[in-house]
């Protein structure tokens, strides 16, 4: 580990694989809170992702586990926003009960199909796919263009979120309802089905990053293993000021807070881990009082 | 509630348990002697009280405290320092010394998020959220470092002195933590009830807009006030599970009793004495989870999902009855 640029270029790489399950989630509540929901079950949704995806992987395969965490966040989303948008009920406190739900299937789906034995399941996952002549460039290249297909998938999005929202008529929509739910009604836009469907969109995305988590990180399951990803993907979103390009260099530097860990156990730096995995954490919080004071949310956001 | 125990049992019975063997292990886990009664379902009921108190101050000033997971650990962690130093003093000194350690430690826990939403208007919901993942990392440094036991083994703290110990009915695990959960609730509801300060801090929950147009109410330092009001209350409730119950500090000390809090001061529709209700029945079912999981196989985490219907059936029926009483209005 003596050599600088090694290190560099694997601190790269693991920044951004750490970053891809934060910005697809992320990417995807953008959309919902720009709609003007708040879902605080992209936890959830995540674990659901996570679970399906190993579910698919360990009986068909890993596109299979892919598809099915989509499937899964969506259902979950599908569950939210009946009672956030339908019935109009509160949006934080049905997006805990969401989480809450999520643990408690999980947890006890997992049991039912591995036993509790905890014996480590191994699955088939998604091997790094170079890109031919990207991958080449010096640094940058093994970083950004060796990766699993998620992390493409979480890179394309970054611009096709951008181009929706401030490109087509549907987007303007979408930003109108969040925005002002009232006047875009009264413009005649559907704000309940807009809403609705934004929701989707982003339980999708979630349970995406789940299985990104699973299929191209981990190789296996654990209870609870999002750890608090789906919160701190909602911290990323305000953190990127619900622009597309802001929340992907929010989720870049949380994956980069948190692989700075490796660097410097490379260097052999004596310092306790914990304070590691606290930090991105603490970055976060920092960072929200530096970006928040000077940006607005969606005017209705929360709001039913 | 019994909606979400028929859906429990209707999903057992799906999975190819023994529905009724499951439910009947649950209730003899939770009600079934008085040993189980005392030494489990009250027993847990306990945190759940406290911090279900701290959701319903913080939820009634309008701030959503998803942070007493963290206040709670902030408080466990406080009391075992301080009842680790307090050896040889008489426990009428060592007991409050650590109580109000894990008071101190869980407002102080929420003094940042205060401080954000009050500077920058940052939403205390993500990062009083944030902490709890700061809190959880910050009690795995303490038992692998500074409060680890004496021999340098096992990841948790040396039990505390024998004085800073709440006293316990004998035969039972119950501890005098329940007497301290039932004056929290009394005192709320007084506070609430009874006191200009708390009719102040209900107008600024029901509409800070209206609160501070009236003039007569500085609503952000309501809320701020019962931001930090509802981390003490987690924090002591860190504090005694610790002084109470497990005399010592580890990892996972709490199964979620943040989270589960929160259920419970919903559920109680934010009432201080309604807590006490929900958080003995939310007590009982996590205390029967266990049983259910020991005698039928059952995992306990499936007990989760019964919380989450409760809090989405209340949060339904809230939700229906304040759109007809729109109607009614217009």
């Amino acid at each position: 580990m003596s050599d600088p640029l090694l290190l560099i270029g694997g601190f790269l790489g693991a920044s951004v694989r750490i970053a891809t399950p934060l910005l697809l989630a992320a990417t995807g509540e953008t959309v919902t809170e720009r709609s003007g929901v708040i879902n605080l079950g992209l936890e959830g949704m995540m674990l659901a992702g996570a679970l399906a995806a190993t579910l698919g992987a360990s009986a068909v395969g890993p596109w299979t586990g892919l598809a099915l965490a989509v499937l899964a966040g969506m259902v979950l989303a599908a569950v939210f926003a009946a009672i956030a948008i339908v019935a109009r009920a509160d949006q934080i406190i049905a997006g805990t009960a969401m989480t809450l739900a999520a643990v408690g299937l999980t947890g006890t789906i997992y049991r039912e199909a591995y036993g509790t034995g905890g014996a480590g399941l191994s699955l088939p996952t998604l091997a790094p796919v170079a890109i031919p002549g990207l991958s080449r460039v010096p640094l940058l290249g093994p970083a950004l263009f060796v990766q699993p297909v998620p992390t493409y998938l979480a890179l394309l999005a970054i611009p096709a979120a951008w181009w929706f929202f401030f490109r087509t008529r549907a987007g303007l929509m979408l930003r109108a309802t969040g925005e002002g739910a009232a006047e875009a009604r009264a413009a005649g836009v559907r704000t309940q089905t807009v809403r609705a469907l934004a929701t989707l969109v982003g339980g999708a995305f979630a349970g995406l990053g789940g299985a990104t988590l699973v299929l191209a990180q981990v190789g296996t399951f654990a209870e609870g293993m999002t750890a608090g990803r789906g919160y701190v993907a909602i911290a990323i979103v305000v953190l990127g000021r619900w622009h597309p390009l802001g929340v992907a260099v929010a989720a870049l530097l949380f994956g980069a807070a948190t692989a700075l860990q490796f660097v410097f156990q490379a260097i052999g730096l004596a310092v306790p881990y914990q304070l590691f995995l606290m930090l991105p954490y603490l970055l976060t919080l920092l960072a929200l009082g530096g970006a928040v004071g000077r940006v607005r949310a969606p005017a209705d956001l929360g709001k039913g | 509630m019994l909606f979400g125990v028929l859906l429990l049992a209707a999903g057992l019975q799906l999975a190819g348990y023994d529905a009724v063997a499951a439910l009947g292990a649950l209730w003899r886990g939770a009600f079934g002697s008085w040993y189980a009664f005392s030494s489990a379902t009250l027993v847990r009921a306990i945190p759940l009280i406290i911090i279900g108190l701290g959701i319903t101050l913080a939820f009634r000033g309008g701030a959503l405290n998803i942070g007493a997971e963290g206040q709670f650990y902030a408080g466990a962690i406080a009391a075992t320092w301080v009842g680790l130093h307090v050896a040889g003093r008489p426990a009428a000194v060592a007991l409050p010394a650590v109580l109000a350690a894990a008071v101190l430690a869980g407002a102080a826990w929420v003094v940042v998020p205060v401080w954000l939403q009050l500077r920058y208007g940052v939403l205390e919901v993500i990062s009083t959220l944030l902490l709890n993942f700061v809190a959880g990392s910050l009690v795995s440094l303490m038992v692998q470092g500074p409060l680890q036991e004496s021999q340098h083994i096992y990841p948790q703290s040396d039990p505390i002195a024998v004085a800073a110990r709440l006293p316990v009915v004998p035969g039972t695990r119950l501890h005098a933590g329940l007497v301290l959960a039932l004056v929290a609730a009394a005192g709320l509801w007084y506070v609430f009830a009874r006191t200009l300060w708390g009719f102040r801090l209900r107008a600024v929950g029901a509409g800070p807009r209206a609160a501070a147009i009236s003039g007569q109410i500085d609503a952000r330092r309501m809320t701020a006030v019962a931001l930090l009001g509802s981390g003490a209350l987690a924090g002591l409730a860190g504090g005694i599970e610790v002084s109470g119950v497990s005399y010592a500090l580890f990892q996972n000390l709490s199964p979620g009793y943040g989270f589960t809090g929160i259920a419970v001061a919903l559920l109680a529709r934010l009432q201080p004495l309604g807590v006490v209700a929900t958080g003995l029945l939310f007590g009982a079912l996590e205390a029967g989870a266990g049983a259910m999981q020991r005698e039928a196989g059952v995992p306990a985490v499936a007990v989760y999902v019964v919380e989450a219907v409760v809090i989405v059936v209340v949060l339904l029926a809230d939700s229906a009855s304040r759109q007809r009483m729109a109607r009614a209005v217009v």
